[in-house]
């Protein structure tokens, strides 16, 4: 294996030498000298590059010897780039590696919370479970209660017909006041008025620690937790019948005005710790915790005092807190392996679960927006009422209201409930306006990464943004743009492509896998073309997934 | 806000059923959109879209193209004066070499538009959809690769069979596989070569460049020279014909009878330089070539990488056959290549067009320095093709697919590997 190695090292020597042989021959003609030059430096980057390489190897061979970490520590005599480009690892992140991330963006929006706190538990008069949510299950699930039943917090209220071990439980007490149907008779909402004061359901948690895997998962299965988890790829509530690889969760956010999850953990350490070693136990893997190295202060102690689980650091622009974007760049998914994800606040209420055996879907809900009087933190339970949370708090009367962020919300009414992931209501105003030479000389400054617009010149100016599209939908023109927002090694653009030609080899094999909405949202946001990026992804996970 | 009125009411007026009628909704949805942004908000995926759309990123590169565009049209007129040995300096008849070129252009970029909008607009009522912004970008192309003396119905016929054979067939903008100026260019190329090749038709003015052959004015000339004699100013003269000694043959030509020698007998490495002469209409001055690509680069909308592949592709070619030097043209000091004909122009302007080129990263390294490397072997190797850019870049057009196959290939082993 060596010596073919070595030999073929030497054929550019060789061929650097011959050419170099005939330049000096032609040296009088004045274009030949400068490739003397030329060549002359080539090969001396060339016998550097074989010298380094050498010693590298070498290097490796040493430290794999000893038994040290050779993908986690960097043993080249060449330094990262990241090393050298980055700031460097915070002191807080006690000498990890920090991944730095130079694409992505950061869309800096108005209407931001400047009081982290939580109020006291919002007055919301009615929540909702919404079967939509969970994606594996039909549009029709086996209701288990009736309208005008009473129903404890935890209590179940439906299941899946495919697989009924799977229930999906009340997040509040009180009476079934509705079970409301939509298109074709799909259930999409079941309305509990709520008890003024909450009953719950009370499950034997006290052997759990020397639980086997298959009692916890059927308690959680029962008890609602269950429906907390995330499988990735597709992202869809897990298959009881699969172990996970590995287990991520992400621990910041830096979507557009996304709510700070170490102002939502502060005194919840134990539940975030019962969680963990609850899910250790789950997974063939690892429990992965992706922490954010960004800013000057360290993340709450309720993270970085975790124990057991794996911790890596990041810093970049959104979609740096993508959990996405961490897999790729810790344990990336292959076509055949499957992932759990979990988002901070569903770790919390499982670790409840796992000290108390009662089931708490609190959440924390930032409402934010330019068109917010007042952003704040509310606290709340899962599927609250959105005008509720609104009430009294809005500036214009034509609003979007997005339950989630402004690049992977939904639209939401009057009349909506939030969904089960979300702890964000954006309000924005709507943009159905025409603008004059709007495409060439806008009249209020919009974010944009384009460097024909002069957005530089603002600095941290915070953009109110509107809905228009800013420009109609064309056929995919301009090239490298989605790929220069993604930290992933993704083709972005082509495994669009590759979806809309049903090509399903490449879809596979460009990695779909690895892809959830969310990552490709801010690829969508930059889009010239107005490309609906989510929507077509969607497809392609959908048809994956039915092909099996 | 009377005018948003007037549109919306064509707007939202009954859906036209006859060709005519659908067209010219067509045309006012076309003209309407590039007075107003639309008043259309997202449906579903993202709430808020970047600023950044189609119709912008068109229209800057355009904005790139204006100083070669300006400073070709007085070329023409200069080329023309000097042929003479009238007003040899380059500022010496100022509004008569400017409104010489004028005449000569204003034709070649109203046949170019009428043409191949018509035909962009006609196949966008057709198909019922809006006007891509594709040609917004084309036409003044093609104005800036075609010779001043065109005659107008070859372009027409070149426009024509490059839009509609080289886009529409293929569905339109961004669907299309070379790049649809170059197309025009090479259609007039093969099919009327005498045209656009040889010594006699890079200077306007005139039947054929040679010595005594006087000018060949036409009615507008007349026209513009009523108005310069009531200012009282210096008119275009009938009688002037080409001196002695004066050749209209491009560097390029030169180079490939006597190297680098022969073309410095007659031009001056500075005026290759500034472009002052004889070749295509914007092709010729390599400062504003390098402002307008150095503008396109620094907003992000041509790629870097291709224009840095050509130049080095460019330049090992160049070196290897410095190398070489079998024939007068190899020894041509490889750095001088870019003095001469149309390298720059082609590097920035049509081997970065996004549609054609390669759509990946690495990709685009590769593209680039094939371009280099093939363009320069054309242009040195090939005695009958004068300049190597246009066909070397549809040449690349034609394999980006392969290229970029190839390294979406790699990605995919590197993650099966991965796994």
């Amino acid at each position: 294996m060596k010596k073919p190695f070595s030999l073929l090292r030497s054929v550019p020597i060789l061929l650097f030498l011959l050419l170099a042989d005939q330049a000096s021959a032609q040296a009088s003609t004045p274009g030949s000298s400068y490739v003397l030059y030329v060549l002359i430096g080539l090969g001396l980057i060339l016998v550097a590059a074989v010298i380094m390489s050498v010693s590298e190897n070498l290097l490796q061979i040493e430290a794999q010897k000893r038994g040290a970490d050779t993908t986690k520590n960097n043993f080249s005599i060449v330094p990262n780039i990241s090393e050298l480009m980055g700031k460097g690892a915070p002191s807080y992140a006690e000498g990890a590696s920090v991944h730095q991330f130079k694409k992505g963006h950061d869309i800096k929006l108005a209407g931001e919370v400047e009081n982290t706190e939580a109020h006291a538990l919002a007055d919301v008069s009615s929540y909702a479970v919404r079967p939509e949510n969970f994606r594996e299950l039909s549009p029709i699930p086996r209701m288990l209660v009736t309208e005008g039943q009473e129903v404890k917090a935890g209590e179940p209220l439906f299941e899946d017909k495919k697989d009924p071990r799977v229930k999906y439980v009340a997040s509040v007490s009180g009476e079934i006041a509705e079970i409301r149907r939509g298109e074709k008779r799909a259930i999409t909402d079941v309305i509990i008025l709520a008890d003024k004061v909450q009953q719950r359901i009370k499950h034997d948690v006290t052997s759990l620690s020397t639980s086997s895997r298959q009692e916890i998962v059927d308690l959680f299965l029962i008890s609602g937790a269950w429906s907390h988890l995330n499988q990735r790829p597709y992202d869809v509530v897990p298959d009881p019948d699969i172990v996970p690889n590995n287990i991520f969760i992400s621990t910041f956010d830096t979507a557009p005005l996304a709510l700070d999850y170490n102002s939502v953990v502060a005194g919840k350490g134990a539940e975030l710790q019962a969680a963990v070693d609850v899910l250790s136990k789950l997974t063939d893997g690892q429990v992965h915790i992706g922490l954010s190295a960004a800013s000057d202060a360290a993340p709450a102690a309720e993270f970085t005092g975790l124990t057991g689980v794996e911790k890596s650091w990041y810093n970049g622009p959104h979609p740096a807190g993508n959990v996405g974007v961490q897999i790729h760049h810790t344990a990336p998914i292959s076509a055949t392996s499957v992932v759990w994800t979990i988002g901070v606040q569903d770790l919390v209420t499982i670790g409840h679960f796992c000290i108390s055996g009662e089931y708490i879907a609190e959440r924390t809900v930032a409402i934010v927006g330019s068109e917010v009087s007042h952003p704040k933190y509310i606290k709340t339970y899962l599927g609250a009422k959105v005008s509720d949370l609104l009430k009294n708090n809005l500036k214009g009367d034509h609003n979007r209201v997005i339950a989630g962020n402004v690049l992977t919300g939904k639209k939401l009414n009057e009349d909506s409930y939030l969904n089960q992931g979300d702890e964000q209501i954006t309000v924005i105003p709507e943009g159905d306006e025409y603008e004059m030479f709007g495409w060439l000389l806008p009249i209020k400054p919009r974010p944009s990464l384009s460097k024909t617009f002069p957005n530089f010149l603002f600095g941290d100016h915070r953009f109110e943004v509107n809905t228009n599209t800013h420009g109609e939908k064309r056929a995919f023109v301009v090239t490298g743009q989605y790929e220069s927002v993604l930290p992933m090694d993704i083709h972005v653009q082509q495994l669009m492509k590759s979806i809309m030609t049903n090509d399903y080899e490449r879809m596979e094999g460009l990695g779909i896998a690895e892809l959830s909405e969310e990552d490709v949202a801010i690829c969508e946001f930059v889009c010239t073309s107005k490309m609906p990026l989510q929507k077509i992804l969607r497809v392609g996970l959908d048809m994956m997934r039915d092909q099996g | 806000m009377g005018l948003l009125d007037f549109f919306k009411k064509i707007e939202h007026g009954e859906k036209p059923k006859t060709m005519v009628g659908k067209v010219g909704h067509t045309l006012s949805d076309a003209v309407f959109t590039f007075l107003y942004s639309p008043n259309e908000v997202t449906a579903e995926g993202v709430h808020i879209r970047d600023g950044m759309d189609l119709k912008r990123t068109m229209f800057h590169v355009m904005i790139a193209l204006q100083l070669c565009l300006l400073f070709g049209t007085y070329n023409i007129g200069h080329q023309h004066f000097t042929a003479m040995g009238q007003y040899v300096g380059f500022l010496e008849g100022f509004h008569l070499k400017l409104f010489h070129g004028f005449i000569k252009v204003l034709p070649i970029f109203l046949v170019v538009h009428a043409v191949g909008l018509g035909i962009e607009i006609w196949f966008a009522a057709k198909k019922g959809h809006s006007v891509e912004e594709g040609f917004l970008v084309s036409g003044p192309l093609i104005v800036l690769i075609m010779p001043p003396d065109i005659p107008l119905w070859m372009l027409a016929v070149s426009v024509a069979f490059a839009v509609i054979i080289g886009k529409e067939a293929f569905g339109g903008t961004g669907m299309n596989i070379w790049n649809v100026a170059l197309l025009a260019r090479v259609f007039v190329f093969f099919a009327y070569p005498t045209t656009i090749s040889g010594d006699n038709v890079w200077v306007s003015g005139f039947e054929t460049v040679a010595a005594g052959v006087s000018t060949d004015y036409g009615w507008m000339h007349g026209v513009f020279n009523v108005l310069f004699g009531w200012i009282g100013i210096d008119q275009f003269e009938a009688g002037g014909a080409i001196v002695d000694g004066f050749t209209g043959a491009t560097p390029l030509a030169l180079a490939y009878q006597g190297g680098w020698s022969a073309v410095t007998e007659v031009y001056s490495t500075s005026q290759m330089f500034w472009g002052t002469i004889p070749g295509s209409i914007g092709e010729t001055c390599k400062p504003f070539i390098v402002i307008g690509a150095v503008f396109l680069m620094a907003v992000g909308i041509a790629s870097w990488r291709i224009i840095a592949g050509c130049l080095i592709g460019a330049a090992l070619m160049g070196m290897l056959l410095n190398l070489w030097g079998a024939t007068p043209f190899m020894t041509v000091p490889w750095y001088y290549h870019a003095w001469m004909g149309s390298a720059l122009f082609a590097f920035a302007f049509m081997a970065t067009d996004p549609v054609t080129a390669t759509a990946t990263n690495s990709g685009k390294w590769i593209y680039g320095i094939l371009i280099g490397v093939i363009g320069i072997i054309i242009r040195i190797l090939n005695p009958a093709y004068p300049e190597g850019w246009m066909l070397a870049i549809l040449f690349m057009n034609t394999f980006a697919a392969l290229i970029d196959h190839y390294v979406l290939e790699a990605n995919m082993k590197r993650r099966l590997k991965r796994a």
